[in-house]
């Protein structure tokens, strides 16, 4: 694999943290420069969760391309971005569900746990969070070493979960029929569908693409 | 027999402007280069409030509840006909054209009549009342409309005795709302009231807010207000009131009749099924408050649903 040049990583790191800088700054401004600022809408709290939800898939389905962006380009550099990116859009994601625990169920556990049970759409928004906690717990080189290559890469086939997961929960959660949900999943579909296929044509094509 | 006068505001049929006139009109103001001068004078048709004609009115029901402050309420909306996010229709709004604008009211009533809103709003005696406004997403605001008892208009058509139910109909233009086009709902937007719950007093035909007509993403030129239902039944820019007999299908119940009942009335006790309905959030504050029994409206409509089981006609 070649070296990722040096810029790679860090002009990711910095892209991925942009969305949550410019929530922490708007919350900042808020509520200690300018309680009316309206940056955030009038429903400050509503669309913050939304941003962090609608983000932390965004990234989910990015991470989950880049195997696939590697077999269509041959660029193996990009392959160095894709703990980082699963990171990510783990950290999001616990902002996200951090975020409706505080603000709307009072941080009961007892609360999410009914809730769960209750209604659909947090049982699979739920579900995908925790296909993530243990790839994130796992994501260290010495985790790695601990459980072996093989269980190592059996256990974050969860992530291909997740963004079910995911994308459930999103297409459940919208009121009336909204097109963004679906774009989301058509996402999902393309890149499972480039990461599945039979590594006969994928070599075929491969070996059609200039080197 | 009694002797009906038609109120001036009233067009019969055959008065009624062609839409292709107003167009004709409007090519023959530009052409005259006075299109400039009228924007300068107080407009019946802005997404900007401080642009719109101010309104005279007497201020009828007020509450001792801190009013939602005008730039919210009219930058904070469900108004898919413009946009999916809440800050789009006041974005995307200023394609509806709301002056001049007839509303058709008809169906089984003695004297259908097509209503021009702009003669409407000059000759009728306009109340102003603060209500609380409850959205079935779970936030709330306080607002001070501007309008009349839709009573006071069903008067006017006298409704027969098989009328039993009220159905209003949202303009579906495509050249003034361009977002119809994909179907979040069923187009036009449709909305519905029980006889009684559109003849009791606090249901309202709201013409504007905050002391000027309605801005175009709250509804221009003219939407109902029914205080103690979520706010979706609340339906904006009328073109149609249609007395029927039967229940009317609605666009919400419709879409998904399992979240979104024909009745709607805000009921704490009675969940959304994705989400609770037990507390709101008031627009502008942090915490939640709880979520009263008929938005707080109980000692003045609960009545009218006595004997129903609430949690089955939700």
């Amino acid at each position: 694999m070649n070296r990722p040049p040096f810029w790679l990583k860090p002009a990711v790191h910095t892209a991925l943290f942009l969305p949550l800088l410019y929530l922490l700054l708007a919350w900042g401004e808020l509520l200690w420069v300018n309680p009316a600022s309206d940056r955030l809408g009038y429903e400050p709290v509503e669309r913050t969760h939304n941003l962090l939800g609608l983000w932390s898939i965004r990234i989910l389905l990015l991470a989950l391309a880049i195997t696939p962006i590697n077999r269509l380009t041959g660029w193996t550099p990009v392959m160095s971005l894709r703990r980082m990116t699963g990171l990510w859009a783990f950290t999001y994601a616990a902002a996200h569900l951090l975020f409706f625990l505080t603000l709307e169920l009072d941080f009961s556990l007892v609360a999410l746990w009914n809730e769960a049970m209750k209604r659909n759409f947090i049982l699979f928004g739920l579900a995908a969070f925790l296909c993530l906690l243990p790839l994130a717990l796992t994501s260290t080189r010495a985790a790695i070493k601990r459980l072996g290559g093989r269980n190592w890469q059996r256990l974050h086939r969860l992530a291909y979960l997740a963004g079910i997961g995911a994308c459930v929960h999103f297409i459940l959660r919208v009121k009336g029929f909204q097109l963004e949900p679906y774009i989301y999943s058509a996402i999902l579909g393309l890149v499972f569908a480039i990461r599945f296929m039979p590594s006969r044509k994928r070599a075929s094509r491969a070996s059609r693409l200039p080197a | 027999m009694p002797i009906h006068r038609r109120p001036s505001w009233t067009l019969p049929e055959a008065e009624a402007t062609q839409e292709a006139h107003y167009l004709d009109r409007r090519a023959l103001l530009a052409a005259m280069g006075l299109a400039g001068a009228a924007m300068a004078a107080p407009a019946a048709a802005s997404t900007d409030v401080k642009q719109l004609a101010p309104l005279k009115a007497r201020r009828t029901i007020a509450t001792a509840e801190g009013l939602t402050p005008l730039q919210a309420v009219a930058s904070y909306n469900n108004f898919y006909e413009f946009g999916l996010d809440k800050s789009d229709p006041a974005q995307n709004a200023d394609t509806l054209k709301p002056s001049p604008w007839a509303i058709r009211i008809g169906g089984l009533v003695n004297k259908p009549f097509t209503l021009d809103v702009d003669r409407y709003i000059a000759k009728a005696s306009l109340e102003e009342r603060i209500y609380r406004l409850r959205c079935v997403e779970g936030w709330s605001m306080v607002i001070p409309w501007v309008g009349v008892s839709l009573a006071s208009l069903i008067g006017v058509v006298e409704p027969l005795s098989s009328a039993k139910y009220v159905r209003f109909t949202t303009l579906a233009d495509k050249e003034q709302m361009p977002k119809i086009g994909f179907p979040v709902l069923d187009w036009p937007y449709r909305e519905g009231l029980r006889m009684d719950e559109a003849m009791h007093p606090l249901t309202m035909l709201a013409v504007g807010l905050y002391g000027r007509r309605l801005p175009n993403q709250n509804g221009a030129p003219l939407r109902l207000v029914v205080p103690w239902k979520y706010g979706f039944k609340s339906i904006k820019s009328i073109v149609a009131i249609d007395f029927v007999e039967r229940q009317p299908l609605t666009s919400w119940n419709q879409s998904a009749p399992r979240e979104y009942g024909f009745f709607s009335n805000v009921n704490p006790a009675v969940d959304h099924p994705r989400w609770s309905q037990a507390s709101e959030r008031r627009i502008g504050e942090f915490g939640k408050r709880d979520t009263l029994p008929f938005n707080g409206y109980a000692a003045e409509v609960a009545g009218l649903y006595r004997g129903m089981d609430l949690k089955r006609d939700f």
